[in-house]
């Protein structure tokens, strides 16, 4: 029952991102949900799977965009290579981080990556290739193995589609998979398996890795589909969005950051139209409600909910 | 004109006055926070938020009801810790069971309320707050000119720290406060009323995030997001001296304002993240930070 | 059960949000602003009312069609500046567009005028780079930019007296254009330039940067920031005595900033603006109404909004149709004569060229009613104040 449940439910949401330009529903917003989703379930590998709050995410999702814009203005690269390069950028500025990071636990950790983040920030705002403030602008789609076109929202749509589903199927394979089984062993109990004789640091270090290099291939997405890398993409509060994305909708479950993605890049976009100033109270107090009343996030509630039947 | 390394002396000494005065301010509020997470282990990133809302009373305070500096030094923490109280009594008592990070994400939440709230009410641009009578002026030092009104800063700082210092480590009181954080439920058995201790510390620790707001009021704009740029440099100051550490967190604050301040005559670009390199370098060597304890 | 319910939920509230379809015919005109953040005191609001008012002015109809407004808060996020823009275009029906605030959304938001081609009016950044490198056939630069701003201070304070001058910079590409433009005409006018400081944006304490400037002995302190710094430095500026020694030049002031300071931290500051509301009895008028919804005086930018979306109706209606490249070609031909400006016009690249006004703050005692800020200066004519083409722009090629 449960099984052929949660597998209904994925038909059900491939049928419908499929037939989404079908339906009419804003390509570019979508994409950008997508982006953002990938984004979600990347921070999560690390929180809701490995059990380490990351304060400075943002680091490799901005710095990706950037590594990728740069390649295909400056230097006139192909989309695919861009984007490539782009994530391995943001993996080898994963290892760096984590490296340091690592070597604390829990609060400490998390401030290690946002002072990180920010020495980020600050090399994004000096060096010369970034644009600094405007950032950089007219990003260019290109071409998918200098044959199909991207330019028209709905071709993007799909790459970026296929591109979100291969990372959602990649996660779900390292959480089940031995490595995956570690990593919850270290979560829930972390001197039973040194005891164990785990290398956890070794561990923990290859799903940081994981965690901002995926991290990064959002970033260089949403770079190309929106046409530009700003310093917002670096901004330490888009750190902090993408944790109220992942909280929203359930750390340690699978869908739940799509889930949280969703409802907080639905809110930021069509809220503030009508509440103005508002939504940053607004989006105060869901965090609020959430630790207090919601702690395991929309899906994490409703899984809960069912297996309470 | 002598000069050490290029640089005159008196513009060392100018440098070194302006970063004790900023320091001063670090060291009070990085205060506030040791002394919640030391004795709740709550990681208070609303504190940025309540110093803002200290500011802000005093502001109000003057232009509602001609209440002036000297008796808002006073009234404006007191509200504001009272706030705090409230808060910590409704929202965050609920989670000291839980794993630490999920204070750090209420009160993350929390400080966007009151932000946007005093956002919307005040403005974007900010208002000015007069310096006080008394205070107005400056001194003319000799290698430069100092406004009373920081020589000012320093001095109240300086004691109010040292004064908080002393109650938590050489006190009666502050014993109480530091055998709660060892073993509350042993504590609560000889009799003391300990969740009461612990809304009395989340207020107190607001309260004095509040009074730097008051005092740096005159100074700089009044604005809904003062406090957020600087919480975060703030955190790297307690992270510097060692969470658990009243004296490290003093130490580390004005040390900090003093290299911040010799940052800007050298590399003045790098001044904002100076502290974050900082963080990382004692991270690294010194994990549990100048003074820490673990 | 439940996840199926989710699912189908989120699916129908995503079809659902979209919001607001184009109805059909209408002419829609787009504000993306800086509706609540840093930017929202000067623009904001504030601008979404001044272009309610100019098209009830306009007669609220053109060729036949209704005018709508559609107005979305950017938040200072390229991202959603752009993507807004973008959506409107695709599925509004959108013709033209105000707003920006930010030379870095300014310049996202330019490029989807290019792409999706609807008239683009930047007002609020001040980025001189949106009428050179990132220009487009269909962005116009209103109101201000920094080269105006510059030159206009920069030339008052010189024939003043002012020779030497020290900047504080705001370690931002508007700071360092600010400084430029302004040390430009220093040297021009046979000043000097004594030195510079680069300061962190945001950056709370100016003390040390302002002791700097102290040191240097220049006899002009250049202030090539905005906003919260701009008000920060000033203050600082005030308190520790050196505004006596040096006078203080704004380089990017809105009327706003010395609400916020008050007169007596700001007096005697000179500073260029694109517009007054006491200049005389029609902006007098203009900001008559505008107070009374908005309880407060209109800064130039919010006056700007009232101009060019008059300017764009007219425009429209002259050329009889709202295509976007019949339209930018009537209002590169028109003289804008309106409470904004009187002679103004749209140049190759697409600036909005009018005159200038050089002010100084009035001192509290010569402030006469609330919001009597300014005393005038000087008048500088709009092809002295924005310079001479610079030949950056591919759609204006120098002579």
């Amino acid at each position: 029952m449960y099984v052929s449940l949660t597998r209904a439910f994925y038909v059900l949401a491939c049928a419908f991102a499929l037939a989404v330009p079908l339906l009419g529903i804003y390509p570019v917003f979508m994409m950008k949900l997508l982006c953002f989703a990938m984004f979600a379930c990347a921070f999560n590998l690390l929180l809701g799977f490995s059990g380490m709050l990351s304060f400075g995410h943002a680091a490799f999702f901005g710095s990706a965009g950037y590594v990728t814009g740069w390649l295909v203005t400056a230097h006139g690269w192909g989309t695919l290579p861009a984007i490539a390069v782009g994530t391995a950028a943001s993996a080898l500025l994963g290892l760096a981080v984590g490296a340091l990071a690592i070597r604390r636990r829990g609060i400490y950790f998390a401030m290690i990556t946002m002072a990180l983040a920010q020495l980020v920030y600050f090399v994004c705002l000096e060096a010369p290739f970034t644009g600094g403030e405007n950032g950089l602008q007219g990003l260019p789609r290109g071409a998918l193995l200098g044959v199909l076109l991207l330019k028209s929202d709905v071709g993007m749509y799909y790459f970026v589609l296929a591109a979100f589903v291969a990372v959602f199927v990649f996660i779900r394979r390292v959480v089940h998979s031995p490595f995956g089984q570690v990593l919850k062993a270290i979560r829930e109990n972390e001197p039973r398996a040194i005891s164990l004789g785990y290398e956890i640091n070794r561990y923990k270090l290859v799903a940081f890795v994981l965690s901002a290099a995926l991290a990064g291939l959002a970033g260089s997405l949403k770079a190309l589909v929106l046409g530009f890398a700003t310093l917002s993409d670096v901004l330490q509060s888009n750190s902090g969005e993408v944790i109220l994305m992942t909280l929203v909708g359930g750390t340690g479950t699978f869908f739940g950051p799509v889930a949280g993605a969703a409802v907080v890049v639905t809110l930021q976009e069509y809220l503030s139209d009508v509440v103005g100033g508002w939504v940053t109270v607004i989006i105060g107090a869901v965090f609020v409600a959430c630790v207090l009343l919601f702690r395991r996030g929309i899906v994490g509630e409703l899984a809960a909910l069912r297996q309470r039947r | 004109m002598t000069q050490v390394f290029g640089i005159p002396v008196a513009v060392i000494l100018g440098q070194l006055m302006l970063g004790l005065v900023n320091g001063s301010f670090y060291a009070m509020l990085s205060l506030g926070l040791a002394v919640i997470f030391g004795l709740m282990r709550v990681v208070n990133f609303a504190h940025g938020a309540f110093y803002a809302l200290g500011a802000f009373a005093a502001l109000l305070a003057l232009q509602k009801l001609g209440i002036g500096y000297w008796p808002a030094l006073v009234l404006a923490p007191l509200a504001v810790g009272v706030l705090g109280v409230v808060a910590e009594r409704l929202f965050l008592r609920h989670l000291y069971r839980l794993d630490p990070l999920y204070g750090l994400l209420l009160t993350f939440g929390i400080a966007l309320v009151i932000e946007g709230t005093l956002h919307q009410v005040f403005g974007s641009s900010g208002e000015s707050y007069p310096v006080p009578e008394a205070l107005q002026g400056v001194l003319n030092l000799g290698f430069m000119i100092l406004p009373i009104y920081r020589a000012w800063v320093i001095v109240a700082s300086v004691v109010v720290c040292f004064s908080t210092w002393f109650v938590i480590e050489r006190t009666r009181l502050g014993a109480t406060l530091r055998a709660a954080t060892e073993n509350a439920p042993l504590l609560q058995a000889f009799g003391v009323n300990v969740p009461l201790l612990m809304a009395a510390t989340y207020g107190g620790g607001v309260a004095l995030a509040a009074l730097a707001g008051v005092l740096s009021a005159p100074v700089i704009l009044v604005t809904s997001d003062m406090g957020s740029s600087l919480v975060v440099v703030v955190f790297a100051v307690v992270v510097i001296g060692g969470m658990g550490s009243i004296l490290g967190s003093i130490v580390s604050g004005l040390a900090l304002g003093v290299i911040e301040g010799f940052t800007k005559v050298i590399y003045p670009e790098a001044s904002n993240i100076v502290v974050f390199v900082i963080m990382a370098l004692v991270l690294i060597l010194r994990p549990a930070g100048l003074f820490g304890r673990e | 059960m439940n996840l199926k319910l989710f699912a189908i939920g989120l699916a129908v509230a995503l079809a659902a949000s979209p919001a607001a379809r184009a109805a059909g015919n209408d002419v829609v005109i787009g504000d993306i602003d800086d509706l609540s953040g840093v930017y929202a005191d000067n623009l904001g609001p504030g601008g979404v009312e001044a272009v309610k008012m100019a098209i009830a002015d306009f007669g609220g109809t053109v060729l036949g069609r209704k005018v709508t407004t559609l107005v979305a808060d950017h938040q200072n996020k390229p991202d959603i500046g752009a993507s807004k823009f973008r959506e409107w275009a695709d599925q509004n029906g959108l013709s033209m567009v105000l707003g920006g605030s930010n030379t870095g959304v300014s310049i996202a938001m330019s490029k989807v005028a290019a792409a999706k081609k609807v008239v683009f009016f930047a007002i609020g950044a001040g980025g001189a780079s949106l009428t050179n490198e990132d220009c487009t056939p269909y962005s116009i630069h209103y109101a201000y930019d920094t080269t105006a701003l510059a030159n206009g201070t920069a030339s008052a304070i010189i024939k003043g007296g002012g020779k030497s001058w020290f900047y504080l910079t705001a370690d931002y590409a508007f700071g360092t254009q600010l400084q430029n433009a302004a040390a430009k005409v220093v040297e021009t006018n046979g000043g000097k330039n004594v030195g510079a400081v680069r300061v962190p944006l945001g950056a709370s304490d100016f003390s040390s940067f302002l002791l700097q400037a102290q040191g240097s002995g220049a006899q002009v302190l250049g202030l090539a920031n905005a906003g919260t710094d701009f008000t920060n430095s000033l203050k600082a500026a005030n308190e520790f005595g050196i505004t006596k020694t040096m006078k203080p030049a704004g380089l990017l002031v809105f009327i706003t900033n010395i609400h916020a300071l008050g007169l007596a931290t700001s007096q005697g500051l000179y500073l260029t603006t694109g517009w007054y509301w006491d200049t005389n009895d029609d902006t007098r008028a203009f900001s008559r109404r505008y107070f009374e919804i908005m309880k407060k005086q209109p800064s130039m930018v919010q006056a700007a909004y009232y101009s060019a979306t008059l300017t764009y109706l007219k425009a429209v209606k002259a050329a009889g149709t709202t295509d976007a490249d019949k339209v930018m070609a009537e209002i590169r031909k028109a003289r804008i004569n309106d409470m904004f400006a009187k002679g103004g016009y749209v140049r190759a690249d697409g600036v909005m060229i009018h005159d200038m006004y050089v002010m100084q703050v009035k001192s509290p005692q010569e402030s006469k009613y609330p919001w009597d800020y300014y005393k005038l200066v000087k008048v500088m004519p709009g092809e002295e104040a924005f310079g001479p083409i610079t030949g950056l722009c591919p759609l204006a090629p120098k002579k």
